[in-house]
């Protein structure tokens, strides 16, 4: 594939070459006309007729094949695995994939062991370090061998029908090449193409992850009504899997969004009054040398990985919450917290996590109030935290509120601190010394599981993604919205 | 500078004459803007109870000595201002001196009209809140309603208090932001072009109120229109460049200038 | 119309005489909260910095234990052919241990032995081992090596298990530490530069654990970003900005970018899992998967950076080259382009830096894996840095919290490198218009 992608790009290249010293030549040749484009375009003409519809083929081929392939294949398969759901099959195909690539690594005698079910796939298979997993039935090598062979003819077609058309491509556009011939616009309308192709790939990018995810939670919510899902108490997944009868486990969002919330609360408490008193004191208060030092230390807060904050949080920030959880609890009656990783833990490094983010967001706010309303209120006699609390963020309010909303956002879908500093208790508690847990973890620890992806075990990540999703991404809506207005309003 | 010296000479004293009151008395003012030197030396009195207007081109320092006067000039990092300012005599950048409590005594009101994004009632009531002039919600509305009747808008906005004062025309929110800056009861108003963003029947409305407040204020206006200059003032101060060039009654600088640059400006030769 | 009287005046002056010192002292608190919430952030950074370096700074030396070992033919190399591949199978094991006992004075049955056999790290015949099959010609003769010791007795010489602590409840017992400070004095043990941290992969000795695998990976995942999110994110920037006209494909394509830069990194994550590893069926656990996973994360930085980048160009550089006659396209790309190029490489680098420390998504994908090898292609196993880094947190071993806060050093370096490198191109090149 990559091969036949290279082989395509040098063609083109030839073709520009070509394409260049042939518009020369017709230029010299004197037919008294001038080249309407410039030799380069000519060839950037005949390079862009080779390459894109080779490569269009080549893409539809490149899906189209293993459609092709595995529908062969599947029709080799017994009754027993042509019933089972449509996401056990594509595991099954993909394993079968996967031994057909290493028919080689395996003996004729292995093979005839496979194939008369004197040996399970999984015991011949595996110690050669193909990956496969008990699913795999006597079938295996036939359906391996028939996969390899289809591969191979499609291949070879493939190479043929690609070269094809770039060949034919470059001599039909070959033939158009004349001195008056508009390469130029050719190739710019080329280009655009690519450039609005380019743009639309934002689109592409969400409506793949609504696509990705809803396919998958519709599968889930086919398993566990979304009643209980959306409303349900308790989370308990029970791990283990669709093996074992009657263990299908509940899957109850409301303790995973509990910890969510409560930690996205913790994490504003800290990190509003901290961002919004910094941006405040460094717009409006603070000397140039100030300034010249403590924006970058606070970008570079910013631009921390929050990996690194989770380990921060579970080394340093966890035992003093712990300690302080052990000293303070008791005095209401309560028991001390038993683990350093807890609600407020994660809160607090969230929290710091978010500061630059609201003061540098609420610093660009704060500096588009304009000027004359500064005036206006120092002329009168006010000082400047007069200013500040009764004109200038007044005014900012809209603009600060879609800022805040944007860090909540961001709070919400925070995952590695979360994942290492919360828990994985998924309770529902008011006591912040408490672990919890929160969507994002949840959905780290069903999907790095070794379970299959057939059981609600893993698609309810989906379901969880999906729900983390649309709530992240009703709150950026509203708050883009609100900062653009605001904007606007002073522009 | 080459020519500094001989302006230096023809320097005029800017006194008011003999027995009239003066509010504000200004020697030797000199402001910087980092390295650049915007004020040169100006001395000028403004007489109470009068309108003086500070004409002058453009960039000729005339807004920058007025924002001097309340100190408006400390909100700027580069500023740097040096020479004497006094208010009923007393120096108003000595160190004892406030400039929050200055501005209250010497209110401001700026080339555009810049209500803040609250309720009209709460634009007036901005300033005795603040100051803690009037405490008891009866004695702040009784100073937002005279207020805005000073400033002549009362019977335009009686009836809808509550509303931004951001929705009113522009005419309206400058005699608002005038009504606002009144509400403190200063003695001095300063007003740096007030006209400027205004359509002419707007402008004349603001000018009647002037001349009506000169009655009991000291008003020191800066603008760029000379037939307004001759309206609404009795003194006026021509600035060029950095420097006052001359001042006087208005009749006698607008009949009969004494410097050629002067003449030039009223002439239209240049501005 | 009367004004204020005289004594009115002098009555509100007064007021506002008398509250100037309250005002004052609110201003004072006011400024003094901004002040206070400054010093918390900084106090929190340094705070951080200082945990990473006083926990990681150590992990980037090993101690070592030298060993006068005997390469008894007999025991690696009994046919004598000093074959590579036969020299591979020989019992080093065996040597170290002989070696270590007559220096140590233990006896092989003795009870000791058990200690002293955990002086050194478990995997320390690899390295015999590997010395040996490059250079055969050391069977037979006596060699002089430095064996990377056991990661216990490693943190008790930094100083990590403290002598003080009651012989039971310490990991290296009474007995070891009499041998390592005896070696230590015979100038036979010492800390030397870790290189195991940039040679190997995952072990789950934290002594023979290192980031190399972690590193290619990263490396890979970054290549694959520059590689295809520069071409897109800046074509995408130029269309939107320099083409697209105001309507509402445009103004949807706007939203979504915005909202695109907002969206949490695992949805990324999901995303990969089902498009690229699901549907296209790329390998799970590659750096592909994580970079093409990564370059959609890192698009709307880099488009909104471009754009930002373009929109700083004045219209008259536009004008002037269309007024020599250049098509609009080529005004933008022999013109406009260049000339926003530098910014354009500042907010890339500012993109990959932040990708370069994303972890969520790519657990997602599973580039957590346990590998060994260095991928050598795009399309091997591998893991990623700040995994690497989130997988030797989850053991509690003191090997593998000093190892941790080491891998962070390592990424913060990288982060403030690029971050630097941005800073710098973005002051050397920048344009007053």
């Amino acid at each position: 594939m990559l091969g036949l992608i290279g082989i395509v790009l040098v063609l083109s290249v030839l073709a520009f070459v070509a394409g260049s010293l042939r518009a020369l030549t017709l230029a010299r040749a004197g037919t008294g006309r001038m080249l309407h484009s410039r030799a380069s375009y000519h060839g950037g003409f005949l390079a862009i007729m080779t390459a894109v519809p080779a490569l269009f083929v080549l893409a539809f081929w490149a899906f189209g094949q293993p459609m092709v392939v595995e529908g062969q294949v599947d029709r080799l398969l017994p009754p027993e695995v042509q019933s089972a759901s449509a996401l056990e099959r594509s595991v099954i195909m993909g394993q079968i994939k996967r031994v057909s690539q290493n028919l080689d690594a395996l003996s004729d005698e292995e093979k005839e062991a496979i194939r008369s079910g004197e040996k399970p796939p999984v015991a011949v298979l595996l110690p050669k370090g193909i990956p496969v997993s008990g699913v795999l039935g006597a079938y295996t090598i036939d359906a391996a061998e028939t996969y390899a062979k289809l591969t191979a003819l499609a291949e070879f077609w493939r190479l043929a029908v690609v070269l094809g058309v770039a060949i034919l491509c470059f001599f039909i556009g070959y033939t158009r090449l004349k001195p008056e011939f508009r390469a130029r616009n050719h190739v710019e309308r080329a280009i655009l193409v690519f450039l609005i192709v380019c743009s639309t790939i934002a689109i592409l990018t969400t409506v793949g992850i609504v696509l990705s995810m809803l396919s998958e939670s519709i599968d889930f919510f086919s398993r566990i009504p979304p009643a209980s899902f959306f409303f349900g108490t308790v989370w308990d997944p029970r791990f283990g899997g669709v093996t074992r009868a009657g263990a299908e486990g509940q899957f109850g969002l409301i303790p995973l969004l509990w910890g969510t919330l409560y930690i996205s609360l913790i994490a504003m408490l800290v990190a509003v009054p901290i961002g919004l008193n910094a941006a405040i004191f460094l717009s409006e208060y603070a000397s140039k040398r100030v300034r010249f030092f403590a924006k970058p230390l606070l970008e570079l807060l910013a631009g921390i990985p929050t990996i690194v904050y989770g380990f921060f949080a579970i080394v340093t920030v966890g035992p003093v919450v712990q300690a302080f959880g052990a000293w303070l609890l008791p005095l209401f009656g309560l028991e001390a917290p038993t683990s350093a990783s807890s609600v407020l833990t994660a809160g607090i490094v969230m929290g710091m996590m978010i500061i630059p983010f609201v003061s540098s967001l609420s610093d660009d706010i704060i500096n588009a109030v304009p000027q004359s309303l500064r005036d206006g209120s120092y002329g009168l006699g006010a000082t400047q935290s007069e200013t500040i609390k009764r004109v200038i963020l007044p005014a900012a309010l809209p603009g600060i509120v879609g800022a805040i909303l944007l860090a909540v956002s961001r709070a919400i879908g925070e995952t590695m601190i979360v994942v290492m500093a919360a828990g994985v208790a998924a309770t529902i508690s008011p006591n912040p010394f408490e672990s919890m847990t929160t969507i994002t973890v949840k959905i780290v620890s069903q999907l790095t599981g070794d379970t299959e992806f057939t059981s609600p075990q893993t698609l309810v990540a989906f379901a969880l993604g999906l729900t983390l999703f649309a709530v992240t991404l009703v709150l950026n809506v509203i708050a883009l919205q609100i900062v653009r207005h605001y904007r606007e309003q002073y522009e | 500078m080459s020519d500094s010296g001989t302006i230096q000479m023809s320097r005029p004293t800017g006194r008011v004459p003999e027995g009239a009151p003066v509010k504000i008395a200004s020697r030797d003012v000199n402001l910087w803007y980092g390295e650049k030197q915007a004020l040169f030396g100006i001395d000028l009195d403004v007489p109470d109870n009068h309108v003086t207007a500070l004409i002058g081109p453009s960039g000729c320092g005339k807004s920058t000595f007025l924002r001097c006067l309340n100190r408006m000039n400390d909100t700027i990092d580069i500023a740097r201002v040096a020479g004497d300012i006094r208010l009923d005599g007393e120096d108003i950048y000595a160190k004892a001196i406030d400039p929050v409590q200055l501005r209250a005594r010497v209110g401001m009101v700026f080339q555009k009209p810049n209500p803040f994004p609250k309720s009209i009632y709460e634009n007036v009531a901005y300033g005795p809140r603040i100051h803690g002039i009037a405490t008891s919600k009866k004695q702040i509305d009784e100073i937002v309603v005279t207020s805005l009747q000073k400033a002549s808008l009362w019977e335009e906005v009686k009836d809808r208090l509550d509303e931004p004062g951001t929705g009113l025309s522009g005419g309206q929110q400058q005699r608002l932001c005038i009504a606002r800056a009144i509400a403190v009861s200063p003695e001095v108003i300063l007003m740096d072009e007030p006209c400027s963003a205004l359509d002419p029947i707007a402008t004349d409305r603001i000018e009647q109120l002037i001349l009506e407040l000169k009655e009991n204020y000291c008003i020191a206006i800066v603008t760029h229109s000379m037939s307004q200059a001759a309206r609404v003032s009795q003194r006026t101060a021509f600035f060029h460049l950095g420097y006052l060039v001359e001042v006087g009654d208005t009749a006698d600088i607008f009949t009969n200038p004494q410097d050629k640059r002067t003449q030039d400006y009223i002439t239209g030769r240049f501005g | 119309m009367s004004g204020p009287s005289d004594s009115e005046r002098i009555a509100i002056s007064e007021i506002v005489a008398r509250g100037i010192r309250r005002r004052r002292a609110a201003e004072a608190r006011f400024k003094t909260y901004g002040a206070i919430a400054i010093l918390i952030a900084i106090a929190f950074l340094l705070t951080l910095f200082a945990t990473i370096f006083s926990n990681g700074i150590s992990a980037f030396t090993q101690t070592h234990i030298r060993l006068e070992l005997a390469l008894d033919p007999a025991l690696i190399d009994p046919d004598g052919t000093r074959d590579p591949e036969k020299l591979k199978s020989g019992n080093y094991r065996k040597i170290i241990e002989t070696a270590l006992f007559s220096r140590l004075n233990v006896d092989a049955k003795s009870p000791d032995a058990r200690l002293a056999r955990l002086m050194l790290s478990d995997f320390s015949h690899y390295e015999l081992r590997d010395r040996v099959v490059g250079n055969p010609d050391l069977v037979g003769t006596t060699e002089s090596v430095w064996l990377p010791a056991h990661s216990n007795i490693d943190q008790y010489i930094k100083g990590a298990i403290k002598k003080e602590t009651p012989n039971e409840r310490r990991l290296v017992k009474d007995q070891q530490i009499a041998w390592a400070d005896e070696l230590a004095a015979a100038g036979d043990l010492k800390r030397t530069f870790n290189r195991y941290l940039f040679t190997r992969g995952a072990s789950s000795k934290p002594e023979l654990a290192g980031l190399e695998v972690a590193l290619i990976g990263s490396f890979w995942m970054m290549l694959i970003v520059l590689v295809f999110a520069v071409p897109i994110g800046v074509s995408a920037a130029v269309y939107l900005e320099e083409f697209a006209k105001k309507n509402s494909l445009n103004d949807i394509i706007e939203v979504n970018i915005n909202n695109l830069a907002a969206v949490p990194s695992i949805v990324f994550g999901i995303l990969g899992l089902a498009v690229f590893v699901n549907t296209i069926g790329l390998p799970r656990s590659t750096p592909v998967v994580g970079g093409l996973v990564l370059t959609l994360m890192t698009l709307p930085t880099i488009i909104i950076a471009t754009r930002a980048a373009l929109k700083a160009v004045p219209p008259s550089i536009r004008e002037a080259a269309l007024g020599v006659g250049a098509s609009k396209m080529q005004s933008i790309f022999h013109h406009v382009l260049p000339l926003s190029a530098p910014a354009v490489l500042t907010g890339t680098i500012i993109g990959l830096a932040q990708a370069l420390g994303e972890t969520a998504p790519l657990l997602i994908v599973g580039l957590f894996a346990f590998v060994v090898q260095a991928p050598a292609t795009p399309f091997d196993s591998s893991s990623a840095l700040p995994v690497q880094i989130y997988l030797w947190a989850t053991y509690q071993e003191r090997g593998f919290v000093e190892r941790t806060s080491a891998g962070i050093i390592v990424l913060l370096a990288f982060m403030i490198g690029m971050n630097l490198l941005a800073i710098i191109l973005r002051s050397r090149f920048e344009r007053r218009w």
